[in-house]
């Protein structure tokens, strides 16, 4: 292929529910791409993640996504509160989501971790007050 | 196993079904959708009383065959709207999420 295929995405951030719309749309390119079920897979719960997390705690943001032979570059930018404790919002099963974000089965500190678990390269830059910024990137 | 012959078998509930032709060759039970999305695998049936749109997201990632609602899980028009679009088959049981995985695991794992 030897091209870097470039979308761009607004994450829109007060309907919760059209959280995942960015990620199914990777999702979807990866398959007609021919990309592994399991890289498929990887991308696609660490955007989707990252994604509910600019929802809930950021009101939004933008998703950068590269795709190339190599591998599978996601930037999530968002312009919220920022994160305080970044080692503490790292760490499993560490949330400050509201009660109502719990009660649609999110919320449980699995988030960050996951996004974590799924990548081979993770990268999360955050400034209280100014926002935050992930770097995902998954190898094929 | 067919999910049509799953489906006939636990008595379930159709409320959207686009393709009950499909496979299923595992199942997960779980509320949790973070913990849900890294375990549910492609071709699994999935209960759950979580009945929010997000549940037809995470359905969606992970290419399960279905959802089943358990415990009789009130259903939104939004989220069988969402179902129909992404093709995600829902179906619903009065049961228990332990009854209906148990009787799941009865027909799928038996030899």
């Amino acid at each position: 292929m030897g091209e870097i295929l470039k979308l761009h995405f607004d994450v829109d951030g007060d309907d919760f529910t059209s959280a995942g719309e960015a990620s199914a749309e990777v999702k979807k390119k990866l398959r007609l791409l021919g990309y592994s079920p399991e890289t498929v897979r990887r991308v696609s719960i660490a955007m989707y993640e990252g994604e509910i997390n600019m929802v809930i705690h950021a009101g939004g943001g933008v998703a950068d996504v590269e795709i190339s032979e190599d591998c599978i570059k996601i930037v999530l930018e968002d312009h919220g509160p920022g994160i305080e404790n970044i080692e503490l919002a790292m760490s499993e099963g560490y949330s400050t989501a509201a009660d109502a974000v719990r009660s649609l089965g999110f919320g449980a500190g699995m988030g960050i971790p996951n996004m974590k678990r799924y990548t081979d390269s993770f990268n999360l830059e955050s400034t209280v007050g100014v926002g935050t910024k992930v770097t995902l990137v998954i190898n094929t | 196993m067919k999910l049509r012959d799953l489906s006939a078998y636990l008595q379930l509930e159709p409320i959207q079904v686009s393709d009950d032709a499909r496979d299923v060759v595992g199942a997960y039970t779980g509320d949790l959708l973070s913990w849900v999305m890294t375990r549910l695998e492609a071709d699994f049936a999935w209960v759950t009383i979580m009945n929010n749109v997000n549940v037809i997201a995470v359905a969606a990632l992970a290419d399960a065959s279905c959802v089943i609602f358990s415990e009789n899980a009130e259903i939104s028009a939004d989220v069988i709207e969402k179902a129909k679009a992404q093709n995600i088959n829902l179906y619903r049981t009065v049961k228990s999420s332990f009854e209906i995985s148990y009787m799941i695991g009865k027909v799928l794992y038996a030899e």
